[in-house]
């Protein structure tokens, strides 16, 4: 009777206590790994003069003490200390990673200056150049928002009408084909040229982006969608309206979603490139204007923040995929 | 209660009505497909508020190609279909179906699965009967789960309720226990018939299972094979609730079986009644 209920939680009790078996010591150890980065990072004598080493000391100090204690009470503090202990290696790792970086440049000169900046002088960008880098953060948020929405609604709308209607099919495959593989790069010159602005032309390019992948998996899952649902719904005195509404569009959801996925990919690529040859806005131009007055650390500072932000994003779009799609079995976890 | 009239009837059945006008009628209806095969020759059958008949025959014989006729899902290429009066052309209201399969829609929980077909209606009266159906096949603390969280017995009440819920007047059930095994369908049968008394639609029941045709059906009607016609109709006149066990029952059964027997010899050369099989009827 609820024979898969049980082999599910089954499932899920299993994999539990592989997350809690991680010994207590491992977020010890990663604490002091953070105390070993903050002392060598103080002690040794650097290579040339950087401003912020003593931040970047107290900030790893400030980690690994803070990791002692988490350490020593990661059993009492519930998912939270399971998590901890779970991602430990990694914090150690990353400390590892921070203090061998630290090392080659900074502290020994190893790799060529200008352009391998230590992790002080990104340290450095983010505390005192954060205005502008919030600002070119949130101007790209906002033009990859408007772009986004826009590609993805005609896109959906696009797509359920050529999956349900032979003569938009008839009309829209054959442009949808010829245009759409084009990438929307390559429009990026005659948007410039068209558009009256550089933000509607960037939108635009995004819109495009985004758009084709969901046009044509929201087509293809509503094309596919089984028959049998169209029969029961029909005996069930489904109008055409409620046969798309209700049939169609649910049982495409897994489908669309693809779609936005691979045009969210595809939205970042066209968004850094617009904002680099185009737009005087934005963590493309960011990067392109730091690399005219060779600041290499504010490349990087930019680098990181835009994986952040790509990153969060596509997490956001699993998020919302495993509310809506809840039905659905065997999700990929982001 | 005694074991009822036996017709030996041959050909399209329609037996003049005695009480009610009929709220099913099927008229000469015939199916011929694009690339010329026949699936379906001159059926007709009329059927009284109510009634549960039975349509029972091998594979091939075009039991599920006129169910969809029925329902209004395919197009006859002779023929018609009237439930009240009214011809079916296209899916129905009056006319709801049962597949094989039970074509759960996986995005909706089982609560909305159950009122899927009840959009219409104001939320609280729509509650309501889910909540009743679902009671009914014993589902009730499961409104909210997800369909493939369910066996196949639970995903075929679920369709099951989901088609009582409107209250067709006429009903199609196209083999809807036969991927169940024994002891699941005896209780889906207890369960179908506890929703049909309610509102006592019309039902036409599609089957291979002799057993089950005679568990449920107030008659039962053999079809014969290339093309898919009528055969002999059997009246079953037990009484319910029935005793699947008892002596009148089996009775019945073997009264089935020997009209399928004969439905499955060629008609040309068609013997009178054996004597000993009319001994086991009586």
């Amino acid at each position: 009777m609820s024979g898969s209920i049980t082999a599910g939680t089954a499932l899920r009790t299993a994999a539990v206590p592989t997350r809690l078996s991680y010994p207590p010591w491992r977020v010890l150890a990663a604490g002091i790994v953070w105390l070993v980065l903050a002392g060598l990072t103080l002690q040794l004598p650097e290579a040339g003069d950087f401003p912020r080493t003593a931040v970047f000391a107290q900030g790893s100090a400030a980690i690994g003490l803070a990791l002692l204690p988490l350490g020593l009470l990661a059993g009492r503090l519930g998912t939270f200390g399971a998590r901890l202990r779970h991602w430990s290696p990694w914090l150690a790792a990353i400390a590892v990673v921070l203090l061998t970086w630290e090392l080659v440049t900074a502290k020994f000169d190893l790799l060529p200056m200008p352009f391998f900046p230590p992790p002080q002088a990104i340290l450095e960008v983010f505390l005192d150049d954060w205005p502008k880098l919030g600002g070119s953060t949130l101007n790209s948020l906002i033009l990859l928002a408007g772009g986004y929405a826009f590609g993805a609604g005609l896109g959906f709308v696009l797509g359920v009408a050529i999956g349900t209607s032979k003569a938009v099919g008839y009309w829209a495959h054959p442009v949808l084909r010829f245009v759409g593989p084009l990438p929307a790069t390559a429009w990026l010159p005659l948007a410039f040229f068209v558009f009256p602005s550089s933000w509607s032309a960037s939108t635009f390019l995004v819109a495009l982006a985004t758009g084709f992948p969901v046009t044509v998996l929201t087509w293809s899952g509503v094309a596919g969608v089984n028959k049998a649902y169209f029969d029961v719904a029909r005996t069930l005195g489904a109008s055409r309206s409620f046969l798309i509404l209700r049939v169609a569009i649910p049982a495409a959801l897994p489908h669309v979603f693809v779609g936005l996925f691979m045009g969210l990919g595809g939205s970042f690529a066209v968004l850094v490139v617009a904002e680099m040859l185009g737009v005087k806005s934005g963590l493309g131009w960011y990067l392109q204007w730091a690399q005219g007055w060779a600041a290499y650390a504010n490349m990087y500072a930019a680098l990181i923040v835009m994986a952040l932000m790509c990153s969060s994003l596509i997490t956001l779009l699993f998020r919302l995929r495993d509310r809506l799609l809840a039905w659905q079995k065997g999700l990929v976890q982001w | 209660m005694t074991g009822a009239t036996v017709q030996v009837g041959r050909g399209p059945s329609l037996q003049p009505l005695t009480q009610d006008t009929p709220v099913l009628i099927v008229d000469d209806l015939s199916k011929t497909y694009a690339d010329g095969t026949q699936a379906l020759s001159g059926i007709s059958l009329s059927v009284r508020p109510g009634e549960i008949v039975a349509l029972i025959g091998g594979s091939g014989c075009g039991k599920t190609t006129l169910l969809r006729l029925i329902a209004g899902l395919d197009h006859a290429s002779r023929g018609t279909v009237q439930v009240d009066g009214e011809t079916i052309r296209e899916p129905h209201p009056n006319v709801g179906v049962v597949f094989q399969e039970a074509r759960l829609l996986p995005w909706l929980n089982v609560a909305g699965n159950v009122g899927f077909g009840l959009a219409g209606l104001p939320r609280s009266e729509r509650r309501a009967r889910v909540a009743r159906a679902l009671e009914r096949i014993g589902l009730a603390e499961h409104g909210g789960r997800w369909p493939r969280e369910l066996s196949g017995g639970q995903q075929q009440r679920v369709a099951i309720a989901r088609a009582f819920v409107t209250h067709p007047r006429v009903l199609l059930l196209d083999e809807p226990f036969s991927a169940l095994d024994a002891f699941t369908r005896r209780d889906l049968h207890d369960q179908l018939l506890g929703l049909w008394g309610e509102t006592k639609p019309t039902i036409l029941l599609v089957t291979h299972d002799v057993g089950e045709a005679v568990t449920l059906a107030d008659r039962v009607v053999v079809m014969r094979p290339r093309p898919g016609r009528l055969d002999e109709t059997i009246d079953i006149g037990l009484a319910r609730p029935r005793d699947p066990v008892a002596a009148h029952h089996e009775g019945a059964v073997r009264r089935v079986m020997a009209a399928l027997d004969r439905s499955l010899r060629p008609a040309a050369t068609h013997p009178p009644l054996a004597p000993e099989t009319r001994a086991a009827w009586w």
